[in-house]
């Protein structure tokens, strides 16, 4: 067959066999993410709710939901709370304490590093209700253990610092995560060149930035990205703070949850919903551009 | 690529068979009986009943009528607000228990979004003619009533009281038995029980983590006591003097160290609160006697104290002034209860009401106090148990002659959390004017304008 022939396509399949097998796999994206995604800008227009009359009967409202949500405190609030969660907890917390454990474990001998990992493992797969219950014990007002160890009886942690312990919270919980993606992508960086700087007379911080970065920029964006769409829609912290005291704690996912399921505003919270879908979009079409941009750079 | 297809579909195939899954096992029927309770846990007493008492009873009388029917219970042992939400999208999905333990308040938004039938739509007309009506007083089955229909068969009803601990009053030089006879005299108590060196001296629920304990313990009853209902002759209460005395209140007990407000902030606030009445650390509590009879209670309470009969004092809620109260009363209350419905989608209704009709008969109804004493919802069984338990008795005697119950409107949950919200401001340190104009605007916002509201 011969190359301008147009019913075949480069890898070879005629178009007929290229649209089979790509069929399932569109049919369920169009299932499980096409339609939910319409479906919720839909609800977002209807002033649906779980019970009541509006339960059997909505109606469009049109785009009322998305002007409240924009123009409503507790909703921008709780933006500025869930930026505050991504950058302390993803970015800073999990990326640099995960690259860093990752940088110091990775000449350890065997023991040390096993152990290690295995901890901050464990963090990871625990169960998220277990955790939650062990972090309520660990920051009680009255019997909490953290309050024994410092000697401090009675300090509200949850209440006085709702949002520094979810975030801290956060960075115990997925830090395995990033120091697994970064040790994975640190034995990319051949021995040789370290070597050679270190003989050069570069010092660790030169060592990082002329040697290690540029060999795991594309595992630093990936593992970026990841972690900060993770956190943004991450839901466990509820079962610790429940968005709490008077929604100072209250990241997106949960005020969604308060409106939509507690409150029974349905219409509302999918319209919410919509917007965070959204800002996921902005996130990973950046981190598209970004990766778009420096293969272009690698591959002349 | 048809290997593959195939593969896909039968994938889909097996998700579709998890989806229906369950179901008889045998050639028996079987029937799911569900309530926020949990042998061990929250409401013990009737997760315990369920299992032990009704399930076999209900089995072998059904044996005996030569049918096959098995009975499983799904308990639950959560908040309130969450268990109410599990139902309504259990309902919503069209799955779910047969028989559905339901707070009476949900009745009419529940009907309303079509979740719940009248029952006579769900089982047919033999529940008309069930002998159990005759028993239940018309307060009592307005509570499963919406719209005149009976949606649900009342389990009983509460009334609020002031608990307060013996030994902290005693200790605070405060008399026994206890009766303020206006809120001034509440604070004064409190005064002295601080000075003694009561940890909390009044716990009076605030915020919205309390939920609808908040509104029923709290605020409804003060309102009730300052001559306001929250909703009459058509109008909802906006932010009118009697709301701003409820609130005026609640900033006194909150900023002046007569209670503690981190308490009513914390997620578990209202669970840690009855512990640590338990403990000895709270002096006057505002419940229901749900708090006697569940919380606790020397056995199967959730926070037991063995020498509860002699330490726990109970008096009724005072009116801001004697006969300041609504219909002029010296003293309130406010009452609620529990029903029982049947899911609309049961694949055997008729059998499911043959179910809930037995939990809701003299006998059920008699075991499931197991020699406790509460207020049932029928009058021929309260007369035989109410004397056995003083605290009850009480109830029964002084409170329910003068209390007092919820709208049942669709909107008054949202409202609730409204009346919530303006009491967590003040306990987070806002003042009363500008708790009162939140709440104002809010409820306006939910009811349809200001025309609906009450000033």
């Amino acid at each position: 067959m011969s190359r301008a022939d147009p019913a075949v396509s480069p890898a070879g399949l005629g178009r007929r066999r290229a649209v089979g097998f790509m069929l399932p796999a569109l049919v369920l994206i169009g299932v499980f993410l096409v339609f939910p995604a319409l479906w919720t800008i839909y609800l977002g227009l209807t002033d649906y709710r779980l019970t009541g009359l509006a339960a059997a009967d909505p109606h469009v409202v049109g785009a009322a939901n998305f002007t409240e949500a924009l123009g409503d405190d507790r909703f921008r609030s709780s933006l500025w709370l869930t930026v505050q969660y991504v950058l302390g907890s993803a970015v800073v917390g999990q990326a640099v304490l995960g690259f860093a454990l990752a940088w110091t474990l990775r000449n350890r001998p065997g023991p040390v590093k096993r152990i290690t990992e295995g901890l901050v493992l464990l963090a990871w797969i625990l169960p998220s209700s277990v955790v939650a219950f062990l972090w309520i014990a660990l920051l009680d007002r009255d019997e909490g253990t953290l309050n024994a160890i410092l000697h401090t009886p009675g300090t509200a942690w949850l209440l006085d610092h709702p949002m520094s312990s979810i975030i801290v919270f956060n960075v115990w919980r997925g830090t395995a995560f990033s120091m697994m993606l970064y040790g994975a992508a640190l034995e990319n960086v051949p021995p040789s060149h370290l070597e050679t700087a270190r003989l050069a007379g570069a010092s660790t911080v030169q060592q990082l930035r002329d040697v290690v970065l540029p060999r795991i920029r594309g595992h630093v964006l990936t593992n970026l990205l990841l972690i900060s769409l993770w956190t943004f829609n991450d839901f466990t912290a509820f079962q610790i703070t429940a968005g709490g005291p008077e929604g100072r704690s209250e990241i997106l996912p949960m005020y969604i949850y308060n409106v939509a399921l507690s409150g029974g505003r349905l219409g509302f919270g999918a319209a919410i919903s919509f917007l965070v879908l959204l800002i996921n979009l902005v996130f990973a079409f950046a981190y598209l551009r970004i990766l778009r941009g420096r293969r272009e750079v690698v591959v002349p | 690529m048809r290997p593959a297809l195939a593969v896909l579909a039968g994938a889909v195939l097996a998700l579709a068979a998890c989806g229906t899954g369950g179901g008889s096992q045998d050639d028996g029927v079987t029937l799911t009986i569900t309530s926020n309770a949990i042998s061990g846990g929250k409401n013990a007493e009737t997760a315990d009943w369920t299992a032990k008492w009704v399930i076999p009873k209900f089995e072998a009388a059904q044996k005996a009528k030569g049918r096959t029917v098995h009975v499983r219970f799904q308990p639950s042992g959560v908040d309130d607000e969450q268990y109410k939400t599990k139902i309504a999208l259990d309902l919503k999905s069209r799955a779910g228990a047969d028989v559905i333990d339901l707070d009476g308040i949900w009745v009419g938004e529940f009907a309303q979004a079509g979740y719940i039938k009248p029952l006579t739509d769900v089982a047919g007309a033999s529940v008309d003619s069930w002998e159990g009506w005759n028993q239940i007083p018309q307060a009592v089955q307005g509570l499963g009533t919406f719209d005149g229909k009976r949606y649900g068969l009342p389990q009983g009803t509460d009334g609020r009281v002031l608990f307060y601990n013996k030994d902290l009053f005693r200790k605070a030089g405060l008399p026994d038995p206890w009766q303020p006879k206006s809120w001034q005299e509440i604070v004064d108590a409190g005064t002295a029980l601080k000075k003694a060196g009561v940890q909390i001296p009044i716990q009076l629920d605030a915020g919205t983590a309390m939920g609808e304990a908040t509104t029923m313990q709290g605020v409804l009853p003060l309102l009730a006591g300052a001559g306001a209902e929250i909703y009459a002759g058509g109008k909802w209460t906006g932010a009118s003097q009697p709301l701003k005395d409820v609130l005026n209140l609640y900033r006194q007990i909150y900023t002046t160290g007569l209670g503690d407000p981190r308490l009513q902030q914390e997620a578990q606030g209202r669970d840690k609160s009855f512990a640590e009445f338990a403990q000895g650390k709270i002096g006057i509590l505002a419940e229901s006697d749900y708090f006697w009879r569940s919380v606790v209670e020397p056995k199967a309470g959730v926070a037991p104290m063995q020498n509860r009969d002699a330490v726990v004092g109970y008096a009724l809620i005072p009116a801001e002034r004697p006969g300041a109260g609504i219909r002029g009363q010296d003293f309130v209350s406010m009452s609620g209860g529990a029903v029982r419905v049947l899911n609309p989608n049961s694949k055997n209704p008729g059998l499911a009401w043959e179910l809930l009709s037995f939990m809701h008969s003299a006998e059920a109804t008699t075991s499931q106090l197991a020699g406790a004493a509460r207020i049932t919802s029928r009058k021929d069984v309260n007369d035989t148990v109410l004397g056995v338990d003083p605290m009850l008795k009480f109830v029964s005697d002084k409170v329910l002659p003068i209390t007092a119950y919820r709208p049942p409107l669709a909107v008054y949950p949202q409202v609730s959390v409204a009346l919530q919200e303006a009491t967590a401001a003040i306990v987070s340190g806002r003042s009363v004017e500008e708790a009162a104009a939140g709440y104002q605007s809010k409820v306006e916002s939910l009811v349809g304008g200001a025309a609906h509201v009450a000033g």
